[in-house]
Parts: structure tokens; sequence; C-alpha cells
């Protein structure tokens, strides 16, 4: 199967390549490789999915922030400290009982990095790419969310620079959770809009 | 170009394949692809949609038989290479590397926080007047452009509504070649039947797209 090496088992030539690569533009003085090192902490560990939860927990607290990430999520988000690289334009899409958001790059891989980091393999993938816009409802299922018929459902293609955050409804059940608690609700995949936001352990 | 890339709405992918836990990089490889494709954006030898560009002419069948991060080696060794800045014959070590001038230094460690989150600029302050206001009915024009177009193929000859006017934009197929030609970028909405029928759409639901003027006309059934 063609995706059998999609996985970090690429072939040889292409570790190979990219080491060549690497070693001309050092050479050539193009990139620093201490800076190549410094870009994979960043995204690895400092830049992820759970800026957004911060991000989500705090718009289902105060109704303040909430109206603020609507109207100017870059403006919003910022107040977090997250900014930058493929998120210069950030769009914070709401989801109610009535209307349910998810984004897709059909075209790439466009994928609001300061609040989700950097896109799952799947968010990538030719599968997701080619039916998200025809049949979200069924890619959803396959993903565990089910919704009802009369919920309004909007598939965002990323065409251009903006970026598009989902906010999940809250869970109900979280009215005691205070925003850190809630933030462990918000999963990556609620913020895509694949899936709801989780609903809390009962103890 | 209506090549592989533009796969919104085709059959025959399969199902969507999650992994739990998945990691951020699966192999070192990954890691230094992701960096080096991001770390050359500060010395300028090439723009955002030269980019996307450069990955959208790789091979179809490579294309689909390719993880995310060997499109982008692919597309950064092609453009680096229509660009002069890098030969196979230096990849492969059979000539010694020659000097090249960029427009801007190599980016530092020290640096990489603070432009990641500066990010790029593709808003324009001058270009085409808006031709649409929120609102208007438009249609997604039939174009098959040879060059870069971030239309997809799937909303051509569709009609849409405008719902934002997102302001003057540079225009990615121009950008792509060299030229800037800003103009407003929209938020066009699209009914799900509209797109795909009223078989295969779904009543109710829409599709948003984000579409330049130039990607746009009035519907012929207007006045």
């Amino acid at each position: 199967m063609a995706h059998d090496h999609k996985h970090g088992d690429p072939l040889p030539e292409t570790v190979l390549r990219v080491k060549s690569l690497e070693s001309l533009l050092i050479e050539k003085g193009l990139v620093e490789a201490a800076a190549l090192d410094a870009l994979v902490d960043r995204y690895e560990s400092k830049v992820g999915p759970k800026n957004g939860a911060k991000v989500v927990a705090r718009a289902w607290v105060d109704p303040e922030f909430r109206k603020r990430l609507f109207s100017d999520a870059t403006s919003a988000v910022a107040e977090f400290g997250f900014s930058g690289a493929q998120g210069e334009e950030l769009i914070a899409l709401e989801n109610t009982d009535q209307v349910h958001n998810v984004v897709v790059c059909t075209l790439c891989s466009c994928y609001p990095w300061p609040v989700l980091g950097l896109p799952p393999v799947w968010y990538k993938s030719a599968p997701y790419r080619a039916r998200v816009v025809r049949e979200p409802r069924k890619v959803l299922e396959e993903f565990g969310t089910t919704l009802p018929d009369d919920t309004e459902v909007r598939v965002w293609d990323s065409t251009a620079e903006t970026r598009y955050l989902v906010v999940p409804t809250r869970p109900s059940g979280s009215e005691s959770l205070d925003e850190e608690a809630l933030a462990d609700l918000v999963s990556r995949d609620s913020m895509i809009g694949t899936k709801m936001a989780e609903s809390p352990v009962k103890s | 170009m209506d090549s592989i890339h533009d796969m919104g709405g085709m059959h025959g992918m399969g199902p969507v394949v999650t992994e739990e836990g998945e990691p951020v990089f699966h192999a070192d490889w990954e890691k230094r692809m992701f960096a080096i494709n991001n770390a050359i954006t500060a010395v300028g030898v090439r723009n955002l949609d030269e980019s996307r560009h450069a990955r959208e002419r790789m091979d179809p069948a490579k294309y689909l038989s390719s993880s995310y991060y060997e499109i982008w080696l692919d597309g950064l060794i092609r453009i680096l290479s229509e660009k002069g800045i890098i030969s196979e014959e230096e990849l492969s070590g059979a000539v010694a590397p020659r000097p090249v001038s960029a427009p801007r230094p190599a980016m530092k460690a020290e640096d990489v926080d603070a432009l990641m989150d500066k990010g790029g600029h593709y808003k324009a302050e001058e270009g085409k007047a808006a031709r649409f206001v929120i609102g208007d009915a438009v249609t997604a024009r039939n174009i098959h452009p040879a060059g870069h177009t971030r239309l997809p193929r799937y909303a051509r000859g569709h009609q849409g509504v405008i719902m934002e006017d997102y302001g003057l934009h540079v225009f990615p197929d121009a950008n792509a070649h060299g030229k800037s030609d800003p103009q407003h970028l929209y938020s066009v909405r699209f009914a799900s039947t509209e797109l795909w029928g009223p078989e295969d759409g779904t009543e109710g639901d829409y599709i948003y797209v984000d579409l330049w003027d130039d990607y746009l006309e009035v519907p012929r059934n207007a006045d």
C-alpha cells in the first residue's frame, strides 16, 4: 500500500536527501543548524493545542473575552502571547446547539499554528481533504461525532491566509470546573471541529 | 493548476485514518524538513505562494503516495533549483557548493521565537477596488489557470453569497509568479446542495471558501 510509509518510515533516499539539503543550505549560509533545532523545539514543546485549549476555556468563563474573541480573534489570542506564523489572521468560529463548524484545507495543509501547533497527519491526508467538504457528517461520524439532522454544518476551507479556530460548546456537567480544569476538556480535534469537547469525568 | 493537490470532493481516498497519541513529528528527518522549510523563509528567496505552487507541481502519482513532509522536500528543492539557489549536482556532491547571495541574513536561533511570533504579512494597503459587498450573490468563475490558484475546482461555476470582506490581500495567482495584484478577499458561502447537487449535498449545510475578487463574477441569472 502506498501509504505504508507515511508514519516515519520513509524511503531511505528521502532521509539522505533531507540531510544533503540541510548540509548544502548550511554551507551556503542560508540556514543555521542551531536555528533549525530551535524551530523544532518551539513546535514540539512550546506551541501546540494546549494554547488553543486555554483560549477556549477563557471564552467559556469570561463573556467579555468571548466577545473579543469573536470580533477579533488575532488580538484576543495575542492576550495570551499566541501569535504569528500561520495565524496572522485568525478567526474564531462559534459552535452552538444549532451550528457546528469544521475546518479543512483542501488544497494543502493550512492550519492555525499559534493556537493548535502543527497539524496531525490525518488533517493533511487525502481522505480528509477530499471528503470533509462533500460529506462532513459521514467524516465526523468516523470521529465518533454524530450531529442531529437539524444542526447546520459549516465547513470552512482555508484557501487564503485566514486561519480558523473552532470554539466548541461547553460540555454539560462542567459548571463547577475552573478555567484550568475546563482547558483539559478541550481536545485538538474539538478545535478543528471533528469532535466535541470532552465531558467531565464524574468522580 | 488543476493537479492532484486540489482534491476537495474527490472519491476513492478511503477512510480518514487517525493515530491515537500522535507525536508532533514521526522521525528526525521530518523535524529537519519542517525546520529547513521555515528557516529559509527568513532569507527571502521565495514567497509562500511560490512554495505552494512548487508543491503542487510534484508528480501527481508521487504526491498521492508521499507523506506531507516528503511533499515539502520535493517542493523546496524544486523552487530553490528554479531560483538558481541550489542544483542537483550540488545536492549529490558532484560539484562543490557555489556561493549565493540572499536578500536577508539566515535565521539565528535566538531570533526564532520573535520571527515566528511575528509571522508574515499578506494584507495590502492599496489595490483594486472591491467589486462586491456583503450579501451579494456571486458565481465562482469557471477558470482553469495553468499557474497557481487558490480557487478550488469544486467551487468553480457555482453560486454563493459574500458573507465577509477581509479587505485587500496579495493575490496568490499573481504572487506565485512574480507579481502581487492586491485585491479584496471574501468569505463566500456555498450551499452544500449547490456544490454537490440535491442528491449528494445536504440541505441546510454550507461550505465557506475564502475567495479573491478576481475569482468571482456576477451570476448570469442576475439583473
